[in-house]
C-alpha cells in the first residue's frame, strides 16, 4: 500500500480519474440527447465540487485512522479539482444564466440566500487554491497556513447549505452530503478532544 | 444525479402498445362521431389525427417530443426529471374514469371514452412554464374543461373546483413524502372562473397522440397562465366546493406556492427569481411573460386583485 502511495504513477492515475467527470459531462452535452444542458451542467458540475471536497476532508482522517501519512500526498490535487469544478460551476452560471452581467450577478448575491451561500463557499476557495503550493507553506509557516486552511470547513458547509437552500422538495441528496460533512468534521472534533492536538504536523516516521 | 439523458424515445416507447392502439381508435372514432375529417381505422401506427385547430394556439416552436415525454415532474413515479418516463412504463391507465361531484345538480363518473366523446378534440399549441423557472410548447389535444364541468350543472354554491391525482402505492412505490417531499394524493383547484375559462384545458393527448404515461395520462389539466404544477395529472376526481380547496405544493411551502399561481415575472419564488426563463433548447434565458403570454386572454380574471398577495 505505502509502495503504491509513493509511486508517481499513482498521482497520474489520480489526476486522470479526477476528469473522467468532466469527461462524461463533455459526452453528454456532445450526444445533444439533454433536454435542459446548462441545468444539467450547472447541477453535475456543482455534485463534484461538494464530492471533492468531502474527499478532501476524508484524507486526514483515513491517514489516522489506517495509518498512512502518505494519503497526505493527494489532499492538495483533490482540493484544486474542487476548486477546478467549482470554476466551471461559476463560469456556466455567470455565462449562460446571467449573461456575463455583473449587475444581475450581484443582485442575485444579495437578493438570493442560496446564491449567498454557494458564492461563500466559492470565495473561500480562492486564497486556499491560491496558497495551496509547498512554497506558500514555507512563506505563511505552517501554523499558519493550516489555520487559513481551516477555511475549508467552511466553504463545505456553505456549499451544503447552498444545496440544501436550491431544490424544491426532495432534500435526501443534500442531507446525505451533510451528514458526511458532518462525520468528517466531528471526526476532527473527537480527535482534538482526545488527543490534544493530533493534527500538528508529523514527520513520516514509521510507526 | 438530476438531470441523466434522455434515450432516443419513439412514441411507441412511452406506451404499451395495446393500450395505445385501443385509445387510438376511440380518439379516432369520437372525432370522426363529431363530424371531424374521419382517419381510417387501420391508419398506420404514425397515422395523425384531424383535429379541431384553436384559435388559442401560440405559433412558436415547438419542443421536441423527447423533450416533452422525457423531462417531467411527475413526483409520484420519482423525483428526477428522467424518471418517470422509465418509471411510468407499466401505468395502467385502462379502464380509467373520472367522478365529477360535490356542489352540482347531476353528479357524475365518466369513464374516459365518454370523456373523450364529449366535444371535438382540438390542438392547442400552448407554452408551458414551470415554477423552477423552464419552459416549452407543448401541442396539446383536448377540449375546454368548461364542457366537463357544465355536464353536472354545478349549483350557485359552488366557488371552486377542486381535482385530486391518482395515487396508489402498488403502482407509485416511489410516491412517498420521504422522497418527494409533498404528500399525496396530489390535489390542485381553481376558482370556478379559472375553471370555466376556455383557455383551461382538459387534455387527453399530444403531438396527434394520447398522452404518454409520465405526461399525466390518461387525463389532465394544462392550465398555461399558472405555473405548470397547477396542471394536475393522471385526474380521477373532480369536486365543485364552496371554500378554497387545498393545493399540494401550497400545503408543503405554503410561503412558495400560492393558490393561483399565476406567472408573473414581477413576483418572484421566494429563494429565486421568476423574471426569465430558459426555454428547452435554446441556451440563453428569456424574459418571462405576465400570465405567460396570455394576459388578453387572461387578466380580467384578477382585476382588482393584488396579484403579489394572491401569488
Amino acid at each position: 500500500m505505502k509502495r503504491l502511495l509513493l509511486s508517481r504513477w499513482t498521482k497520474v492515475v489520480v489526476f486522470l480519474l479526477c476528469l473522467v467527470p468532466l469527461a462524461d459531462l463533455g459526452w453528454q452535452v456532445y450526444k445533444g440527447t439533454l433536454a435542459n444542458p446548462v441545468e444539467y451542467i450547472t447541477h453535475t458540475t456543482g455534485d463534484w465540487i461538494i464530492r471533492f471536497l468531502l474527499i478532501t476532508l476524508s484524507i486526514t482522517p483515513l491517514r489516522m485512522v489506517l495509518n498512512q501519512p502518505q494519503l497526505t500526498r493527494f489532499r492538495r490535487m483533490f482540493g484544486l479539482f474542487a476548486f477546478f469544478y467549482g470554476l466551471l460551476h461559476f463560469t456556466t452560471w455567470f455565462w449562460l444564466d446571467k449573461a456575463l452581467d455583473f449587475q444581475e450577478m450581484g443582485k442575485d448575491v444579495l437578493k438570493r440566500p442560496f446564491i449567498t451561500a454557494g458564492m461563500t463557499g466559492l470565495a473561500l476557495m480562492i486564497p486556499l487554491a491560491i496558497t495551496s503550493t509547498a512554497g506558500w507553506v514555507r512563506r505563511l509557516g505552517f501554523n499558519r497556513w493550516q489555520a487559513l486552511h481551516r477555511l475549508v470547513y467552511v466553504s463545505a458547509t456553505a456549499g451544503v447549505i447552498h444545496y440544501y437552500w436550491l431544490v424544491k422538495s426532495d432534500i435526501r441528496l443534500p442531507l446525505m452530503y451533510a451528514a458526511i460533512l458532518a462525520v468528517l468534521l466531528g471526526y476532527r472534533v473527537v480527535a482534538r478532544l482526545r488527543k490534544g492536538s493530533p493534527l500538528a504536523p508529523r514527520v513520516e516516521a514509521a510507526r | 444525479m438530476i438531470i441523466r439523458k434522455l434515450s432516443g424515445l419513439r412514441y411507441s416507447d412511452v406506451t404499451p402498445k395495446e393500450t395505445y392502439l385501443n385509445r387510438r381508435r376511440f380518439l379516432a372514432t369520437g372525432a370522426a362521431a363529431l363530424g371531424a375529417l374521419a382517419i381510417p381505422p387501420h391508419a398506420g401506427a404514425e397515422g395523425k389525427l384531424s383535429l379541431v385547430k384553436s384559435p388559442f394556439s401560440t405559433t412558436e416552436k415547438q419542443t421536441p417530443l423527447e423533450i416533452i415525454a422525457g423531462y417531467n415532474n411527475f413526483y409520484e413515479f420519482g423525483t428526477a426529471k428522467d424518471e418517470p418516463s422509465k418509471n411510468a412504463r407499466n401505468f395502467k391507465t385502462s379502464p380509467w374514469s373520472v367522478s365529477i361531484e360535490g356542489l352540482v345538480a347531476k353528479p357524475k363518473t365518466l369513464d374516459l371514452d365518454a370523456i373523450m366523446k364529449l366535444a371535438p378534440l382540438e390542438e392547442r399549441i400552448y407554452r408551458h412554464r414551470c415554477v423552477e423557472g423552464w419552459s416549452i410548447v407543448v401541442p396539446w389535444i383536448g377540449f375546454s374543461l368548461s364542457t366537463l364541468l357544465k355536464q353536472v350543472e354545478p349549483t350557485d354554491k359552488a366557488k371552486f373546483v377542486a381535482f385530486q391525482s391518482y395515487h396508489d402505492t402498488k403502482q407509485m412505490p416511489l410516491a412517498t413524502s420521504f422522497r418527494a417531499g409533498i404528500q399525496f394524493p396530489y390535489v390542485e383547484g381553481l376558482r370556478i372562473d379559472e375553471a370555466m375559462h376556455p383557455l383551461a384545458l382538459l387534455c387527453v393527448g399530444l403531438y396527434g397522440e394520447i398522452l404518454p404515461n409520465q405526461n399525466g395520462a390518461p387525463v389532465r389539466l394544462v392550465l398555461p397562465w399558472k405555473y405548470g404544477f397547477k396542471s394536475i395529472k393522471s385526474i380521477v376526481k373532480i369536486k365543485f366546493v364552496d371554500k378554497m380547496p387545498p393545493t399540494t405544493w401550497n400545503m408543503f411551502i405554503p410561503n412558495e406556492y400560492g393558490f393561483y399561481s399565476n406567472v408573473n415575472p414581477e413576483v418572484d419564488h421566494p429563494r429565486w427569481s421568476q423574471a426569465t426563463e430558459r426555454r428547452l433548447g435554446e441556451i440563453a434565458r428569456r424574459k418571462t411573460l405576465k400570465f405567460n403570454g396570455y394576459e388578453e386572454q387572461v387578466a380580467s380574471l384578477y382585476n382588482g386583485m393584488d396579484l403579489r398577495k394572491n401569488y
